[in-house]
């Protein structure tokens, strides 16, 4: 059990080994809004990473870029359109939503309901089969065919 | 029939995925500046810093913007590539020294070759961020109107240079400007 807990628990547990840098901000929200701004952005070089768990050079180039836009009052929207039209909606880990990414982001769902379908489909066939075992002219015929083999059976001890 | 056709048919599916995704370049990502003007810059030109270059004083001529660094391995590998391309005087090779020393780029030139018309330092990598360089080396091919109309990421290779990018460069050149 305690094995166990400790599993769930690493499931859940992130590694944190973000650099640390010091940046110093002129509001809270401002740190806030560069918090989460770094941890949307996709590191180009090591592509599985964002740029604030990054220590690749160009994360620290795009990490200082974010910071140096938003001591210049630019919004965070203002920033995500800076880094797409520059490498494009790889950049962000939630891109938006339009014809390009329809496929990213509808595919689970569709995949999801075909599953479902499917599912639905077999338990409604597996039923039926069911149903037909057990009609009452099968039980009728099966037990005919026990009486006569059973008859048989007899017969043979007795010979 | 459809019963057992259909694992088949599922896996026939499956393994053209695969394939595919086998055969896809997870570091080539679609650049969205294609077809869009080339960003502006103005650097310091690598063995003269008191002169700047910037994208006007190229308009009007195809030009090609290759990103390079001295501590950059794959450079090296396409090096060649580009000393034969300046060899043809094609076509007007723009160097992008990106987050580079000067004393260890003109050293990697004077050993190599140097097939560069005129390169520039982007020590800080702020021209790179704009022209969305993420792996140097990237190549960049630039028509008279200045509009990016091709991008090659990664080390350009012998076969690149003659089916590609010569062929560009002739037809870009035969545009007006």
């Amino acid at each position: 059990m305690k094995i166990l807990r400790v599993f769930i628990l690493l499931i859940f547990s992130s590694v944190c080994y973000g650099a640390v840098e010091y940046k110093k901000f002129d509001t809270p929200q401002q740190e806030e809004v560069y918090k989460v701004l770094i941890e949307e952005i996709r590191c180009l070089v090591c592509q599985n990473q964002t740029i604030a768990d990054s220590n690749a050079d160009l994360a620290k180039d795009l990490r200082r870029q974010v910071y140096e836009m938003l001591q210049q009052g630019k919004t965070k929207q203002q920033i995500a359109d800076f880094m797409t039209q520059r490498y494009g909606d790889f950049v962000l880990y939630n891109p938006p939503f339009k014809a390009k990414t329809g496929l990213l982001w509808i595919g689970p769902i569709a995949f999801l309901l075909i599953g479902l379908i499917m599912l639905v489909l077999f338990t409604r066939k597996k039923k039926a089969l069911d149903k037909c075992d057990v009609s009452e002219t099968d039980m009728k015929e099966s037990a005919e065919k026990k009486a006569k083999v059973r008859a048989l059976l007899t017969k043979g001890d007795q010979l | 029939m459809l019963k057992y056709l259909m694992p088949l048919v599922l896996f026939a599916v499956m393994a053209v995925f695969l394939a595919l995704g086998l055969n896809l370049n997870p570091r080539d990502i679609p650049s969205p500046l294609i077809d869009q003007p080339a960003p502006d810059f103005a650097l310091p030109v690598l063995g003269q810093p008191e002169r700047t270059l910037n994208k006007t004083a190229l308009m009007g001529d195809v030009w090609l913007l290759n990103v390079w660094a001295s501590w950059c391995g794959s450079c090296r590998i396409e090096h060649p590539i580009f000393n034969q391309l300046a060899k043809k005087k094609l076509v007007t090779i723009v160097g992008l020294n990106y987050k580079d020393e000067a004393p260890a780029a003109k050293q990697w030139l004077a050993q190599l070759g140097n097939p560069y018309n005129i390169s520039v330092m982007d020590q800080e990598g702020r021209t790179g961020i704009d022209y969305g360089v993420y792996g140097v080396p990237e190549t960049f091919v630039i028509d008279k109107k200045g509009i990016i109309r091709y991008k090659h990421t990664g080390p350009v290779e012998y076969s690149d240079m003659q089916n590609i990018l010569i062929p560009l460069i002739k037809q870009l050149k035969a545009e007006a400007s």
